[in-house]
């Protein structure tokens, strides 16, 4: 065995069955055959660790080392991720620009009026609906029950370009920004302003105003409640108002559904739902475009 | 080829092998433990972070207990295309006070890391009970079960308590008022002193005012429910930061 383990750097044994070197240890008899890595992956081994050290000092790379101020190594070739999107961001409003410039500077009713320009707001004003809007107007606006349909011409606030702008910047009942567009319904029933009963003679009322059958007994005693308690914001004729987005109830619009059930809930409960002013969070053009695409939809004033 | 006889001479003495192996173990552990002990660097000065009030920190359990994280991430990448459609990329700050944090990139339903005030308090009640009725092609499985879930949060103040140990800088009238704050937001028609002693404390570590939200978040003023919490929670992720007087130029900020 002593004899086995002697080896020589210059006179490697070859083994007969494989053809291959062996290292020259034996063990009990038993050889290894010595099988290197392949020289190629070796090499680019070698090479990645080689580009690791290359690429820590190009890039971004140590946090803060002692005497840095408190700042990673920037890297010789002075790439920031954050830079760069800040780059691409700005060169996609670049090639936007002329457009969206004058998209700024056009009255909504110029844009209407200039058919390069609107084509520009309706394609930026769909892919945005597409994204921030029908989340809950549904996609081509076609709404949801809560959620108003844009495609129609029913409005319950202000149908006109500038209307829907207003709406669109600052919202309807967002409590944070003073220019929203708010009202606030009565929780007649919650709030015990009206008794249950008195309720049901309501319910009865708004369902005769809009054509339904009624019970007539109820419709009667509903006229002297709906001129104390309603007239003021939905009108004696019960049309609505938009000064206060009080919805026309003699229409077959419902936006929360017109079934007695439907029509008890509203008036016990209230309703008075909420949009998100989009000021801040969208840019002006695209606000403009959307509210070019909102006013095509099918309704626009 | 002498390099590729090298490593014979480690491989033939058990000590230089073993100090060898000690030599490349301590650079791999040098680069992967040396960066924690400059983490603070990396964390951006901001204005308006602050901790969870008690009904957020509720919700995010709620949010984490329920797996929301399994499609949805909370990192807006610094890519033209996110930025575009989210909003302003996601910045170390703003997860600071998140354990765990909710990063990541698998997307099976939108990112949220900007979801606070996009949508109304309403459509997160609704789109929670049933996803379907507001996106059709949604495949999002419904939580109504939620809004009958009455929110449980007699140990509230421990949950506090343990992020402060996380280094979360929970104060004393924060851990002895959680409760206490978590129904003053739930409620808009609560105790208004207790309304305004909450905002006070929470617009006091956020150093902005506007960061705290009291509102009836389900739709249902009988009880505080686990919707509740959870809608508080969504309504204010991604809200925090002034980004008005953030400096994105900042050599300090540049990553």
């Amino acid at each position: 065995m002593k004899g086995n383990l002697e080896m020589s750097e210059t006179d490697k044994e070859i083994d007969a069955l494989s053809g291959v070197e062996t290292t020259g240890h034996s063990w009990d008899g038993i050889k290894e055959l010595n099988n290197p890595l392949p020289r190629w992956w070796l090499y680019i081994w070698y090479g990645t660790i080689f580009w690791a050290i290359l690429y820590m000092i190009a890039m971004p790379a140590l946090p803060s080392l002692p005497g840095m101020g408190g700042r990673n190594t920037p890297g010789v070739l002075g790439m920031s991720d954050r830079d760069a999107v800040a780059e691409s961001v700005a060169s996609l409003h670049a090639e936007r620009s002329a457009a969206s410039a004058q998209l700024l500077d056009a009255s909504l009713q110029d844009i209407q009026n200039n058919l390069d320009l609107q084509q520009f707001a309706m394609a930026m004003g769909e892919s945005a609906f597409g994204d921030n809007c029908a989340t809950c107007h549904g996609s081509g606006g076609r709404g949801a029950k809560g959620y108003p349909m844009l495609a129609d011409d029913v409005w319950l606030w202000d149908g006109t370009l500038d209307g829907i702008e207003q709406t669109l910047r600052h919202g309807i009942r967002h409590e944070e920004d003073p220019d929203t567009r708010f009202s606030a319904m009565p929780a007649f029933g919650r709030d015990s302003l009206l008794t249950s009963s008195q309720i049901d003679d309501l319910v009865q009322y708004v369902l005769s105003v809009s054509g339904h059958e009624a019970n007539a007994a109820a419709v009667a005693r509903g006229d002297e409640l709906f001129l104390t308690n309603c007239a003021s914001c939905h009108g004696m004729d019960a049309e609505g108002s938009r000064d206060v987005g009080a919805p026309n109830l003699t229409d077959a619009e419902w936006l929360y559904g017109s079934s007695p059930d439907d029509i008890r809930a509203t008036i016990t409960n209230a309703r008075n739902s909420h949009m998100p002013a989009w000021q801040g969070r969208l840019d002006d053009a695209t606000i403009k475009a959307l509210a070019v695409y909102v006013h095509s939809l099918g309704g626009g004033e | 080829m002498g390099l590729m006889k090298k490593h014979e001479t480690l491989e033939r003495h058990s000590l230089a092998l073993t100090l060898g192996i000690l030599v490349t173990v301590a650079i791999g552990g040098i680069v992967e433990i040396a960066p924690l002990f400059y983490l603070e660097n990396t964390i951006e000065k901001v204005e308006g972070m602050r901790p969870y009030t008690p009904l957020e920190l509720a919700g995010r359990n709620v949010y984490i207990r329920e797996g929301c994280y399994v499609c949805h991430s909370q990192m807006v990448r610094p890519l033209r295309d996110e930025v575009e459609r989210y909003g302003h990329y996601s910045l170390a700050a703003e997860s600071m006070y998140d354990h765990p944090f909710q990063w990541g990139s698998k997307r099976t339903g939108p990112d949220l890391a900007r979801v606070g005030g996009k949508y109304s308090d309403t459509w997160h009640v609704d789109h929670l009970k049933d996803p379907q009725s507001m996106v059709p092609e949604s495949v999002m499985p419904p939580y109504a079960f939620l809004a009958d879930n009455t929110l449980h949060f007699e140990t509230i103040d421990d949950h506090l308590k343990a992020l402060r140990f996380e280094g979360v800088p929970y104060t004393d009238e924060m851990i002895e008022n959680a409760q206490a704050d978590l129904i003053a937001q739930a409620d808009p028609d609560a105790d208004y002193d207790a309304q305004d002693a909450l905002v006070a404390r929470y617009e006091e570590a956020a150093g902005r005012e506007g960061t705290v939200r009291i509102a009836d978040y389900d739709g249902n003023p009988e009880k505080v429910t686990e919707l509740d919490a959870l809608v508080a929670y969504l309504q204010m992720v991604g809200t925090l930061v002034d980004f008005s007087t953030y400096e994105a130029d900042d050599l300090d900020n540049r990553r």
